[in-house]
């Protein structure tokens, strides 16, 4: 018995191999670490990594031009963008444009497109007022043929599904219409009068609840229908073409339709706003027709998409490029000062007794714990022109009572206030590392004949870069994404690519340039966070 | 460098020595200021933003507490809600007097101070300052909840010897505290839209979480870096269930942890101004954005005297930290003195 178990496997005390074992245990206790940590990382997930996948995917989204004109981009396909698009784009445009209006989405696209080419949102919205006396012309010629045209009853079992029709409540009955549904054999002998009925129902249906038997349909439809007819009239089939629909009332239609007075649908969209006839227009709506676009971010970087590709925005509107600039400078600027004013306090701090730092250290940690309204509004207090400070400087004489300094509303009152905010997350890092910093380095250097600055310069410092390092990349991370201290003190001169943001998200509406404007932004501050870890580490963040 | 001056020193090293110190005071005046010269700001029977004659004066006409009389408004029942507190918070006294023996006059103390608070919050009609500060209470304690609850419980998760992919999680558990608030406000913004959050009481709370949890990571897994593991052991060793060991041993000893990351939690959401204004909506107003609307509009004094009691209570809650910090760094037995 006790041979073989040392000639096998080692054994734990219940018989299995210890090996099994302890692989076991090990594996327990990963899962319950990971138990522990499950509940809050689902809900850091949810409540925070969703909305900003969610915003990376808006600044790239762009599902509006083909969801508000589906049939229009698809049309487009084929379409040569040197010259202006053949009738049968038009007629899809009118279709799309009149079920857009009918849901109240062409203002939104409009101004969607106007943030590419301007003038979209007026044209947009001009073309809704004018967009449902297309094809009019049609509907009277029709309906002068035959007074049965203008009759929704007559159109309702010559175009409907069969199985939609039976589906019909009965009088009096209360229960929601099914979602109309297409006769397939009318589709196939009349398909644009198909699809524009299709439309039509549907439409109506679902914005105002209204029921396809008691509206009469569209102009658009009458448009179709007759160049359906003059189609079948074309294939020289006669009245074999129609089909089923081979009534006399369809025939005698099909014989009238060569007189018929037309209007193509270029020139309906003419006589609405001559911009139709612009290729530019048009470019707007192909380039921006993908579900996907980077359009937003060609904007962020002063670029723009345009038919002929990617072009440098005008010079009048460049705007972004100079703002990602003036948050780099400035936070650069800012981590500056506070290198040059934390470095010293940090020094003296690390070289005091404990008792005495400890409560020095009250006076940094007191501003990190104020809150950053009060800290902020201290500043817009002091730096007025009728503030404290320049009532001090009038005082001493050294300003002239009429020509007060302008401390506030620009560059120098953002980075006075910002330096002051971040300035305890310069020190509490070089601090932490000076402490560290064994004195009886310099006294060693200096015993070897070093005077005092270049013991400091050669020993001392160098020890120090690594609590530098963490302050400067801290306040930096945080500095280019400041937005209260800014907006509050920066005026216009002073603010950063944050203000720009909020103001896309809550003024101007444009949530998806604010979305690409915050994912550089989000990139920069990634990059940074990377190197804070690799050379500070995030287990080593270190608070109060 | 050294802290007192050598009876030999050269000329050149006490200026030197003396001015390296006047240095530091004037960035120490440049730190400390600002925060402390809005306090007599506060008290101007004017409604300036400067020292008036008067002030400098010392006159006794040119202070006054309209100011806070403004901020503190005229509504709710303060004391009435002190008389119910102080009620409750003896009542408990006695209780615990019976139970345990020994007196204590902590809870007639914080029954008076939540009653003050809760009774002068009852029954506001739309007060321009005791609103917003009804929200900040209603929200921040909430948001704190939760984060110190998923916090606490993921840092112990955190500090055990295998914890797989420990790098990636705790840099997302992290993120909330380094990517910038506008991107985290946006994306709040228009994710919590979708889902029928934005402008909601608990939309708010739920970001204010979020943004909280960095901070109860950090505080709690650094008392439990220094955790020693024999303590858990010989509970163990003695006979103590985990859930035992957990409540008796490690609890108290990572508690001034914990608290301190549930103030910093606090804090956060108490001065979080950024999300609040896009993620809520006017019902969900707090004192830091009214201050940020005030601020950005038409400034009045009356945000100074908001200011003032701002510092207050962040006096308050920074001695309190520093003294769970020491007391933590006392039981671990790594104090510095």
């Amino acid at each position: 018995m006790s041979d073989a178990t040392q000639d096998g496997p080692v054994l734990a005390a219940d018989g299995r191999p210890l090996k099994r074992s302890l692989a076991r245990a090990l594996r327990a206790q990963k899962l319950r670490a990971l138990m522990l940590i499950a509940p809050l990382l689902i809900f850091i997930l949810v409540t925070f990594i969703a909305p900003i996948v969610d915003m990376l995917f808006r600044s790239v989204e762009n599902q509006i031009v083909s969801e508000t004109l589906p049939r229009t981009v698809v049309a487009l396909d084929e379409w040569d963008p040197s010259d202006l698009p053949e009738d049968d784009v038009y007629a899809a445009l009118a279709l799309d444009f009149y079920a857009a209006t009918e849901r109240r989405q062409h203002t939104r696209l409009g101004s969607r497109l106007n943030y590419e080419t301007t003038g979209m949102s007026s044209l947009f919205r001009k073309t809704g007022r004018g967009v449902d006396d297309i094809g009019e012309i049609y509907t009277d010629q029709f309906v002068d043929l035959n007074e049965q045209w203008e009759d929704p009853l007559f159109w309702l079992p010559l175009v409907s599904d069969t199985g939609w029709l039976a589906s019909r409540p009965a009088e009096g009955e209360d229960r929601p219409l099914s979602l109309f549904r297409i006769d397939a054999e009318f589709g196939a002998s009349f398909p644009r009068a198909a699809e524009a009925y299709e439309v039509f129902a549907r439409t109506i249906q679902e914005t105002d609840g209204d029921d396809p038997a008691e509206e009469e349909p569209w102009h658009l439809v009458y448009a179709a229908l007759y160049h359906d007819l003059m189609a079948i009239h074309d294939s020289g089939e006669g009245a074999e073409g129609l089909g089923r629909f081979d009534g006399p009332v369809f025939v005698a239609a099909l014989e009238a339709v060569p007189g018929f007075e037309t209007q193509s649908y270029r020139d309906a969209f003419e006589d609405i706003d001559e911009d139709w006839l612009d290729l530019e227009v048009w470019g707007t709506i192909e380039a921006f027709s993908d579900p996907f676009t980077a359009g937003y971010f060609l904007s962020s970087v002063d670029l723009q998409l345009t038919p002929q590709g990617i072009e440098a925005q005008p010079e009048d509107q460049r705007l972004y490029l100079l703002l990602f600039w003036r948050t780099l400078f400035m936070s650069g600027v800012i981590t500056i000062s506070c290198i040059l004013l934390g470095y010293p306090i940090a020094y003296l701090l690390s070289n005091l007794p404990t008792r005495t730092s400890n409560l020095l250290l009250i006076l940094v940690l007191l501003p990190f714990w104020t809150s950053l309204l009060v800290r902020t509004s201290a500043w817009k207090v002091l730096l007025q022109q009728q503030g404290v400070i320049n009532d001090i400087l009038v005082w001493i004489g050294l300003v002239a009572d009429d020509s007060r300094l302008a401390l506030i509303n620009n560059q120098t009152g953002t980075i006075i206030a910002m330096t002051h905010i971040l300035l305890p997350f310069m020190i509490l890092p070089m601090f932490s590392v000076m402490k560290t910093i064994p004195p009886s380095y310099v006294r060693a250097a200096k015993s070897l004949g070093a005077t005092n600055f270049t013991a400091f310069r050669r020993v001392y410092f160098p020890q120090s870069i690594p609590g530098i390092g963490a302050g400067c990349i801290l306040v930096f991370i945080l500095a280019i994404g400041y937005y209260i201290t800014p907006e509050l003190v920066g005026g216009r001169t002073g603010t950063f690519i944050s203000n720009r943001i909020a103001f896309h998200i809550s003024s101007s509406l444009n949530w998806g340039l604010a979305a690409a404007l915050g994912s550089i932004l989000l990139a920069v501050v990634l990059v940074l966070y990377w190197l804070y870890d690799r050379i500070v580490g995030i287990d080593n963040v270190k608070l109060g | 460098m050294d802290t007192k001056l050598p009876p030999y020193a050269t000329f050149g090293q006490r200026i030197w020595f003396y001015g390296f110190r006047v240095i530091c005071g004037l960035i120490f005046f440049f730190l400390i200021a600002p925060i402390i010269i809005i306090i007599p700001l506060s008290f101007n029977a004017e409604d300036f933003f400067t020292f008036t004659p008067g002030m400098l004066a010392f006159e006794r006409d040119a202070y006054s507490l309209h100011h806070y009389q403004d901020f503190f408004g005229e509504d709710g029942y303060p004391w009435s809600g002190l008389l119910i507190g102080l009620g409750i918070g003896a009542v408990l006294t006695v209780i615990l007097k019976v139970w345990k023996g020994n007196l204590n006059l902590f809870p007639i103390l914080i029954g008076a101070i939540f009653g003050l608070v809760i009774g002068k919050l009852t029954g506001l009609e739309g007060e321009e300052w005791m609103t917003p500060l009804r929200n900040s209470l209603m929200i921040a304690p909430v948001a704190t909840l939760l984060s110190v609850g998923f916090g606490t419980l993921a840092a112990i998760g955190l500090s055990q010897t295998h914890v797989p992919f420990k790098g990636a999680i705790m840099a997302i558990l992290i993120s909330p505290m380094i990517v910038p608030l506008i991107i985290s406000a946006a994306g709040m913004y228009f994710f919590y839209s979708r889902i029928g959050l934005q402008g909601t009481y608990w939309g708010v709370v739920l970001a204010h979480a979020a943004l909280g949890i960095p901070f109860v990571i950090i505080t709690v897994t650094a008392t439990l870096v220094g955790f020693d593991r024999s303590l858990t052991r010989a509970a163990a060793n003695l006979g103590a269930n985990p859930v035992t060991t957990f409540f008796r041993i490690q609890m108290p000893l990572i508690l001034p942890g914990v608290i301190s990351g549930g103030l910093f939690a606090f804090i956060t959401s108490f001065d979080e101004v950024v999300v609040v204004i896009f993620v809520g909506s006017a019902g969900q107003q707090t004192l830091p954005w009214q201050m940020f609307t005030g601020l950005r509009e038409q400034i009045s004094p009356v945000i100074l005297a908001a200011a003032t009691i701002l510092v207050a209570i962040s006096i308050v809650l920074l001695a309190t930290v520093e003294m769970l910090r020491r007391r933590s760094e006392r039981l671990r037995g790594i104090a510095p003195h």
